[in-house]
Parts: structure tokens; sequence; C-alpha cells
């Protein structure tokens, strides 16, 4: 038994959890950045799919991985602009138009390969990131695993969340982003330009998201395949309402939900019996008792998904 | 004053109608551009979709095998929507309800069909309608957000789903899906070869019943109230919290019976994974639909329409059929915001005249 116990958790198993979290984590934060804002970005789901096949676009035709990701991260941006005029200026309702957005990026891409490659399957392969070992800290006991020959876009992930997190809780903007999805009409009376917030978040979001799509097709895999995202604009949305509104917390729920998925994995790889539906089902039944403020209080910004009636026309 | 807020009614609806059909011609002019776009010629293609939607009784009979689904799912989203609720846990109720009526027929297979049918149907509707309580009772106890706790509840539902079928009830054998049900269970087809089963008229049924329990009767009254404002009908004397889980569970019964018709009427069995989405489409059919039952009905047909015209658009004019989730998608996009098609229809009127304001 304890055998088995050191085969699942071990740092092998955690190192892989903190590959699956990225595109994870980086949606959440955008999730955080846009609801803290007051929109409910439903869309997430659709500009992580448009990231990964901008991503693959991107080094299919320049042979250049980065600026695949670079392209990512604009067609992500570009796709929540359209959201964000839609829901902001034509005051479309947030969850439908995040509806619509994800069947408009899943179409889209799907047919955009058959365009383009002819094969409803995958994409033909391209040049990936490679994999990079930093210098010194791969050299450290235990946890060098995460930094021996691992995806830049998962360091980049890290960096990404801190500073997210400090420009959301310890700079004037994250406070004006803050006020804005708690109190839109007090910013508004203050002199905070809600609508500007309010478009720049949700445009960050995508970008981030998107971001989190070049990890699936160029870090993780070196190909674009239909629906790629799975469902992971939803366990985004779901690890930012865990995380309390917050890319660090976004970043553990992330964490969290990937390394039950891992377990799950190596658990399946081991042929046991015990039925892999169940631990894949913990990661949805968790964030249902939180929201349900079994475990914490959960508080999500006071005019998330309210129509905001401040600021000129 | 009774007919004057009638009159507004109606005009209400044929604006309505009228956004909607701006909607879906301006999402077939950006399809026709990437139709082009793509090197293909637009009138062929959509020759084909038209042709392959209503050509002729077969094709019709393919348009509305793909509304029936739609139908249910679509007046599920809407009869949450009426209490102000946004039920996008369709995917996950008819998942349950699909195997619920699955297993009923296969547990009672020498019931007569006139009495198995009814029964089957009933178990797919509970069962529906007890997975949707589930987000309606956490809304109104702990006020979750329904639309996240639904899609939770989704994976919940096909994972559990998934987990008896291959646990309790699985046909031996490589695929994952129980044995046929009795042939005295089955839906009958209406029109030979075409798999259209009467499930059909089952959807229909429903429309009539949801459109007179919302429109004729006091809970229908109660729900509408609470969707328009909680907080005065709470003080009306309505138990909100009451409404809410009346509302899921209704809502996901409807959502329900779509499993169980495609169990019944189509596959005749249940099998895992079997939805492409219903559930999610749904939502799109709803919001066409404006949430009204009959609404629904036309935005399912025309969903419908779409999928087969899409089928026969890819076998035939080589344009993948995914064509039309990019339609569908702009379609919602567009019917969500109204005022993107008052300004663009605004400026388009205004435009020869010059300075018409």
């Amino acid at each position: 038994m304890n055998e088995l116990l050191a085969l699942i958790f071990n740092l092998n198993t955690l190192a892989a959890a903190l590959r699956m979290a990225t595109p994870l984590a980086l949606a959440a934060m955008g999730g955080a950045f846009s609801e803290r804002a007051g929109i409910i970005n439903l869309g997430l789901e659709g500009l992580i799919l448009t990231g990964a096949f901008a991503g693959v676009l991107g080094s299919y035709y320049s042979s250049l991985p980065w600026l695949g990701v670079l392209l990512a991260m604009i067609a992500g941006g570009g796709f929540a602009a359209l959201f964000a005029l839609f829901t902001i200026r034509f005051k479309a309702d947030q969850v439908v138009a995040g509806v619509g957005l994800n069947m408009l990026a899943l179409g889209l891409t799907t047919w955009l390969m058959q365009v383009l490659w002819g094969s409803r399957g995958s994409s033909p392969n391209v040049n990936g990131l490679p994999e990079i070992t930093i210098p010194l800290l791969g050299r450290l006991p235990f946890v060098k695993v995460f930094f021996i020959e691992q995806s830049p876009l998962v360091l980049i992930m890290l960096v990404v969340i801190i500073a997210g997190w400090y420009l959301l809780f310890k700079t004037p903007l994250g406070l004006r982003i803050r006020m804005t999805g708690d109190h839109p009409t007090a910013a508004d009376t203050v002199g905070i330009n809600v609508r500007a917030i309010q478009y720049f978040c949700v445009i960050f979001s995508g970008v981030l998201a998107g971001l989190g799509g070049a990890y699936l097709s160029l870090g993780h895999l070196n190909w674009f395949s239909v629906n790629m995202s799975a469902g992971r604009g939803y366990m985004a949305l779901a690890a930012n309402i865990f995380g309390q509104w917050n890319p660090l917390g976004g970043f553990a729920a992330s964490l969290l939900f990937s390394f039950t998925d891992a377990v799950q994995m190596r658990l399946q790889g081991l042929n046991l019996s015990i039925a892999n539906e169940l631990i894949q089902m913990l990661p949805y039944l968790l964030t249902i008792v939180v929201l349900a403020g079994a475990v914490l209080r959960s508080r999500p910004p006071e005019a998330l998904g309210k129509q905001n009636q401040g600021g000129d026309e | 004053m009774v007919r004057l807020n009638k009159l507004k009614d109606q005009q209400g609806i044929i604006f309505n109608l009228l956004y909607s059909v701006v909607a879906i011609v301006i999402a077939l002019l950006l399809g026709g551009i990437l139709i082009y776009l793509s090197g293909h010629d637009p009138g062929k293609a959509y020759y084909h979709l038209v042709y392959g939607a209503f050509g002729n009784s077969y094709n019709l009979a393919q348009t509305l095998l793909n509304s029936t689904p739609l139908i249910f799912t679509g007046l599920a989203v809407a009869i949450g929507f009426q209490s102000g609720l946004f039920n996008i846990g369709g995917e996950g109720q008819l998942y349950w309800g699909a195997l619920a009526t699955a297993v009923t027929a296969l547990t009672f297979p020498h019931l007569p069909g006139l009495i198995l049918l009814p029964l089957a149907l009933l178990a797919g509707a509970l069962a529906g309608g007890c997975w949707g309580v589930i987000p309606g009772y956490l809304k109104a106890r702990t006020g979750a957000h329904e639309v996240i706790t639904t899609i939770m509840l989704n994976y919940i539902a096909i994972l559990a789903t998934t987990f008896l079928l291959r646990n309790y009830y699985k046909e031996a054998g490589p695929v994952d899906q129980t044995p046929l049900i009795a042939e005295s269970a089955r839906m009958a087809e209406l029109i030979p070869f075409t798999r259209l089963s009467w499930a059909i008229f089952l959807g229909l049924a429903v429309v009539v019943l949801s459109d007179y329990l919302l429109k004729k009767t006091s809970i229908g009254y109660d729900i509408q109230a609470v969707g328009k404002n909680s907080a005065a009908a709470e003080y009306a004397g309505i138990s909100v919290p009451g409404i809410y889980i009346l509302t899921m569970g209704f809502s996901g019964a409807v959502a329900g019976l779509t499993g169980s018709t495609l169990v019944l009427g189509l596959f005749n069995r249940f099998i895992t994974n079997f939805s492409p989405g219903y559930g999610f489409t749904g939502i799109a059919v709803a919001v066409l639909g404006r949430n009204r039952p009959w609404g629904v009905l036309l935005a399912a047909l025309l969903f419908g329409a779409l999928e087969a015209g899409g089928m026969s658009m890819q076998l035939y004019a080589r344009i993948p059929a995914d064509l039309m989730r990019i339609i569908q998608g702009l379609v919602i996009l567009l019917v969500a915001a109204p005022a993107f098609i008052q300004l663009l229809v605004g400026s388009l009127l205004n435009r020869p005249g010059g300075g018409a304001k």
C-alpha cells in the first residue's frame, strides 16, 4: 500500500500536474481579471481554443513557434475584444454572448482546419517550443524536476501569475479594476473610466486564455486537434471561483484540479480496480462544494454580470 | 388597458421576430463570405443547404429528426430562463434521462408498450428533473451561481452515467452501451427509413404544455414574476427559493426527455457520450426563440434545418458542415445584442437619405 502511494504521490506526478495546470491557471487568471471588472467571461473556453489554433497557424507558416505564441495571444485578445464589444458596448447578456463565442470559436477553428489542412482530425505537426532547463534551479535537490526539460510556457505562467496577483492587489490599477467590479457606479463617480477598465480586463483575459491555448498546441503537443480545449475554459472558470477571484488562488485551484487528473491517469496506467470516473469527478464536486459556501465563504464581485449603467454613452 | 398591453405584446413579438430574421440573414451572409473566401461558390453551397433541409420528404424528415432533441433542450433552457435562471445543465440532465429510460425499458421488457413507453419516459423526466433540482436547491439555499454549478454537474453526470453503465448495465463487447431495448418499448418510425419517430409529437406536446403552464396557470405566473423581479415577487408573497427549485425541476425534466426520446426513438439503447452537445445547442435555440415555447419550436426547426442542410452541403458542395456551427454562434451573438442590429439597420436606412435624423 505504501509503495502504491509512493508510486502515485511523488514529484513526477506533481510535475505532471504543474504542466497540466498551465493552461488552466492562465485562463483562470483571465477569468479573475474579467470578473473582477464585473464581466462573466464564459467565452474562456473558446478563447483557449482560438489561442491553440492560432499558435499552430503561426508556427505552421513561419516555422517560428514563438511567433505562434504571439499570434495566439493576439487572436485570443482579438476575439475577447469582440466579446467585450458585444457585452459592454451593445449590452448583450454576458452568459449568452459567452456561449455564442464558444460556438463560434469551435466552428471557426474546426472549419479553418479543414479548409487549410484538409483534415477534420488534427493539423500537421508544426515546430513546437523547445524544452529548456534552468541552469541553477535545475540542479537543486527535489524541486529540480520542475526546472529540467520544462516547457518555457510553464515557467512563463508562474511569472505571469505572480505579476497578475501583484497588479490586481498591489497597484492603483488593480484597485480600480476591483472597484469597477464591486461598485461600478461609485467607481464612475470618483472618475474611473469604467468602460475602459472593462475593455482592458476582458481583452487581457483573452490574451491570457490565448497563451494558455498556445501551451496546449505548442508546448504540450505540437499540433492542433478538434476541440482541443476540451472544457478547460469551464474548468478555469471554476478554478477562478475556487481561487476566490485571485490569480494565486486560481493557480492553486488549477494545480489541485490537474493533480487529481494526474493521479487519475497514473491509476489508470496501473490498471487497478478503482473506478477512474469517480476520481475524475472530484474537481467538479469540489467546485460545487466550494461554491455552495460549505468550505469557505465565497464572495464574487458585487456587480458581477450586472449590466453597468454608469458612464457616458 | 388589457387590449393595449396585448397590442404592445404583439408588437414586441413582431420586433423580436424581425431581429431574429435579420440576425440569421447577417449570419448567413457572413457564412457566405467565408465560403467564398475558401474558394467555393456560396450560391451552390446554399442551394444544397436549402435542398438538404427541405428538398424532399426524406430531407424534411432529417430536418425534423435533427430538430427533435433541440425542441426539448431549447425548452428546458427557456423554462429556466422564465424564472431568471440559466440552466446550462441540459447536457447532464439529458444523460440521466437517457440512462433512466434505458434502464427502465431493460428492467421491464415484458410489459406491453402502452405501459412501458410512458413509464420509461416518466423515469427519464424524473431523473432529469432530480438532476435539475440540485442546482435549483443550491441557488435557493446558498446562492451558488447556477451557471457554474450546472456546468460542473454536466461533467459529473456524464462521468456518473458512464460509471454506472460500465459497472452495471454494459452489454458484453467493446462498445460502452446497454443491450437493445425490447421492440415494445421503441417509438415507432413515422416515415420508413428516415429514423424520424413520433418523438417529435411529444416535443410539440411539451411546447403546448409549457406554453399553457407559463401563460395560464398561477405557477406560471409566479415563475415569471420571480424572473422579472425576484425582490418584488418575494414581497408579493411568492416563495422565491421554492420557485427556483420548481423551475429547475421542470427544466431538468424536459431536458431529461431529450435523452429519453433519443433512447426510445433513435438509438434504442444507452450509449456513453452519445450527445454531440444538444444541451449547449439548446441554449442557442432558447436565445433565438426568445425563451418563449413557440419561439423555441421555430428556432429548433431552423437549427435542425441547418444541421440537416449542412450535412448535404458537406456531401455535395464539399464544404465542411462545421460552417453551421459558425453560423449558429454568429446568430446567438447577434440575437443577444439587439443594440448592434439596431445600429446596423439604422445606419443602413439613414445613409441613402443623408441626415434623416
